[in-house]
């Protein structure tokens, strides 16, 4: 009798769980549907699509925006061990890419940030929604809830999200030099390039101040802003006239990994 | 055996029985158990950095330990539910030990993935805020849903037995008593109870295909090469029970040692698993050809890059032991009638359980260790701690098999007892409904086919 009763219930209560997650499912899937359909209401509520581009024909690979990257984030100094030990976080980082075939070889220096896919594959596998995609277009981290299980980590194929292994340390000066814009993060959570969301906060309210909406050139993210070589552009990819979607319609154009669908917010120009 | 054995007198007799070589086995798992501990406290401080994992093998020994653990676990409910369906007679003194396998390697299982967490203090996110599009959500659903059917499954056969010994024990009256829920035994309650029992497996067939499923789609519902495969989720299954029948076989030999049960674990009962071995050694073999073949036909570079990591490449080593301990091993011991005896059929247990364990290694890390774009890789060496946490597993696993076989009768004595008594009618009487209608028994032939032959 027991056992029948049982499974009598635990049939009834499997079958509504299967019924709320399928509505659960459908009203994700919708949310981020009207999201991608915004373009059509009206100019004031649309939601920028914040991306970048990178011409990798006017990169140097100096490095610069890793090192702001770094600074900006209050990323920790990768240390001689960490790097041995393949532990250090970076969120922008350089990456070889071999193009052509011998003879004609030639190798460069990629930058490469998160891609904010604008179809993630990282963000539906988190179990908790620790990471997700906003209604502009940023994929996000949620540090205080991370569960630290590095499946978003695994699952991105741009290999871009990075783990605490750690807790992060500083020496002795620099701990006092941390942006108080950014969290600092605990160990055991996972972490990636932001876009340096706290910037756009920043630049929304400045304007909000000023009364009057966001223009280009408000938002920049740190590895923009110090790139010597003027090799990145950012800004909105919905606005036709802004320097990233002009940029972005280049004949020199292309997507990392393009054929997986993900729909990357990055586009890299290179003479082909 | 000349005169019939009593079951419940040899039973009680071993577990009340406690010999010097028993505490000593104690004492040994709980040594490496609190080791274990130590290793563990040990990475709860620091961090993962204690471990060997890292960017990009962001996944390592804990996750293989998962997936092998899951794996073992459909040795007991889904075989002993589905050779008490068949009716298959030579299951009585075989079930019990399958579904204790089954109840106490999922924790260790789901413990291994609590190991793995960055923040295992907030391991209840998944119930507080949980994402049902994640692949890992599924796994606690299915994963839970199957820890609570395999209890219950592993409960209700045991409450007469349970009953029986809250009469013969009355030192752990209290214990038992309050365990046997009032049992009597009366016809009334036996009809429920059959009917119960007959309810819950076939509703844990389907839980259990669907628990090794989903722990697949883990990997597969990603795009990383050589893990986004369709037949990954049969692949598992059958994989997850493949080694699940290994584990039984070995933990079936070494009851019958250690609590001299030759009188009820007879060759029979290995040589009956031992074939069912031998179908899933072909089963497996045919899985792992499959996905090989399809994946260096179809030959495209990223998963080409893995494919030859695992056969050529820095893998080889435990690709090719996996394919000795998984298939060649075991088809020529289980295929040879004079090697298909209690020790052949341990050896080729003890290699399967090895080769499954690599087999779920070399999935997980060798596809993380060739990123589709040129990461930088540092290679992957499991530290002490996470070895130390793999042994603590196992060990804990093995204790606690220990305890339960003195707490609870390890072979049930009902369904024994109910074997010797009706066994012998009910399958004549099924057999009978098999034969042509309207005929008499066919008589007895003067020479059997197999004299006429000579
Ligand atoms: S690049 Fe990776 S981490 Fe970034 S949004 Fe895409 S899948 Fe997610
Ligand atoms: S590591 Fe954190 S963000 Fe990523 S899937 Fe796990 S819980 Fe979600």
């Amino acid at each position: 009798m027991e056992g029948l009763a049982y499974s009598r219930r635990s049939f009834l209560a499997r079958a509504l769980a299967a019924a709320a997650s399928l509505a659960l499912f459908r009203r994700l899937s919708k949310a981020e549907a009207s999201v991608r359909q915004a373009p059509g209401q009206a100019v004031a509520a649309r939601p920028h699509r914040w991306g970048m581009v990178i011409d990798l024909d006017r990169c140097t690979g100096c490095q610069a925006c890793v090192v702001a990257c770094w600074a900006e984030n209050n990323q920790p100094l990768p240390s001689p061990e960490a790097h041995r030990a393949g532990r250090i976080i970076e969120w922008m980082t350089l990456l070889p890419s071999t193009e052509g075939e011998y003879p004609a070889v030639r190798q460069r220096l990629m930058p490469v940030p998160c891609q904010h896919c604008d179809r993630p594959p990282c963000t539906p596998v988190c179990p908790v929604f620790a990471t997700y995609k906003n209604p502009e277009g940023l994929v996000a981290q949620i540090y205080p809830r991370c569960i630290g299980c590095r499946y978003c980590v695994n699952a991105c194929p741009y290999t871009c999200k990075f783990f605490n292994w750690s807790t992060p340390t500083w020496p002795a000066p620099m701990e006092a030099m941390h942006n108080p814009d950014v969290s600092v993060r605990p160990k055991g959570v996972t972490e990636k390039c932001t876009f340096c969301h706290h910037r756009l906060i920043r630049a929304k309210e400045q304007a909000a101040s000023d009364g009057r909406t966001l223009r280009e050139g408000d938002y920049v993210p740190a590895c923009m802003q110090v790139c010597p070589a003027r090799a990145i552009a950012f800004g909105d990819l919905d606005e036709p006239n802004s320097a990233a979607s002009q940029l972005g319609r280049s004949p020199r154009r292309s997507l990392l990994q393009e054929e997986l669908g993900t729909r990357p917010k990055v586009t890299y120009l290179a003479e082909a | 055996m000349a005169q019939p054995r009593d079951l419940e007198a040899d039973l009680i007799a071993s577990m009340t029985r406690f010999s010097r070589p028993f505490f000593l086995l104690v004492g040994f798992l709980l040594a490496v158990i609190g080791f274990a501990a130590y290793a563990w406290v040990h990475q709860l401080r620091d961090g993962l950095v204690v471990t060997g994992l890292n960017r990009p093998v962001f996944w390592g020994i804990y996750i293989t330990n998962f997936v092998f653990f899951i794996g073992i676990s459909h040795a007991g409910t889904l075989i002993s539910a589905i050779l008490r369906l068949c009716q298959a007679e030579w299951r009585r003194p075989i079930t019990r030990m399958a579904e204790t396998i089954t109840v106490l390697v999922l924790f260790i299982g789901a413990g291994n993935i609590i190991m793995d967490l960055g923040r295992p203090d907030r391991a209840l996110n998944v119930f507080l805020h949980p994402n049902f599009r994640s692949p890992l959500l599924w796994d606690v659903t299915s994963i839970t849903t199957y820890v609570t059917a395999s209890i219950c499954y592993l409960y209700l056969p045991l409450i007469p037995d349970i009953a029986l010994l809250r009469d013969r024990l009355p030192r752990r009256r209290w214990f038992y008593g309050a365990l046997a829920l009032g049992w009597r035994g009366t016809p009334n309650e036996r009809h429920r109870l059959e009917l119960a029992i007959a309810v819950l497996a076939v509703v844990v067939i389907p839980i259990a295909v669907s628990v090794h499923t989903v722990v697949s789609w883990v990997f597969a519902m990603t795009v990383q090469p050589m893990w986004h495969s369709t037949i990954f989720g049969p692949y598992f299954v059958v994989g997850a029970i493949y080694s699940g029948i290994a584990a039984l076989i070995l933990a079936m030999a070494v009851l019958r040692k250690t609590y001299r049960l030759e009188a009820y674990l007879k060759p029979v009962h290995f040589k009956n698993l031992g074939l069912l071995l031998l179908v899933m050694t072909c089963l497996w073999t045919y899985f792992t050809f499959a996905e090989y073949l399809t994946t260096f036909y179809g030959h495209e570079p990223d998963e080409m890059t893995i494919f030859w990591a695992k056969l050529s490449g820095p893998y080889a080593p435990y690709f090719w032991t996996m394919a000795a301990c998984c298939f060649a091993i075991p088809l020529v011991i289980l295929s040879l009638p004079a090697t298909r005896t209690i020790p052949g059929m341990v050896v080729a247990s003890s290699t399967i359980l090895v080769g499954m364990w690599l087999e779920r290694f070399i999935i997980v890390v060798p596809s993380l260790i060739n990123p589709r774009l040129p990461v930088p890789t540092s290679g992957y060496t499991p530290t002490w701690v996470e070895g130390a946490i793999t042994a603590g597993a196992f060990a804990a696993f093995l204790l606690l098999y220990t305890l339960f076989a003195k707490v609870f009768p390890i072979i049930s004595v009902w369904e024994v007892e109910e074997g010797r008594q009706r066994g012998i009618q009910d399958t004549v009487e099924r057999l009978t409904t098999y034969l042509p209608e309207g005929e008499a028994p066919p008589a007895p032939a003067t020479k059997t086919a197999w004299e006429w032959s000579r």
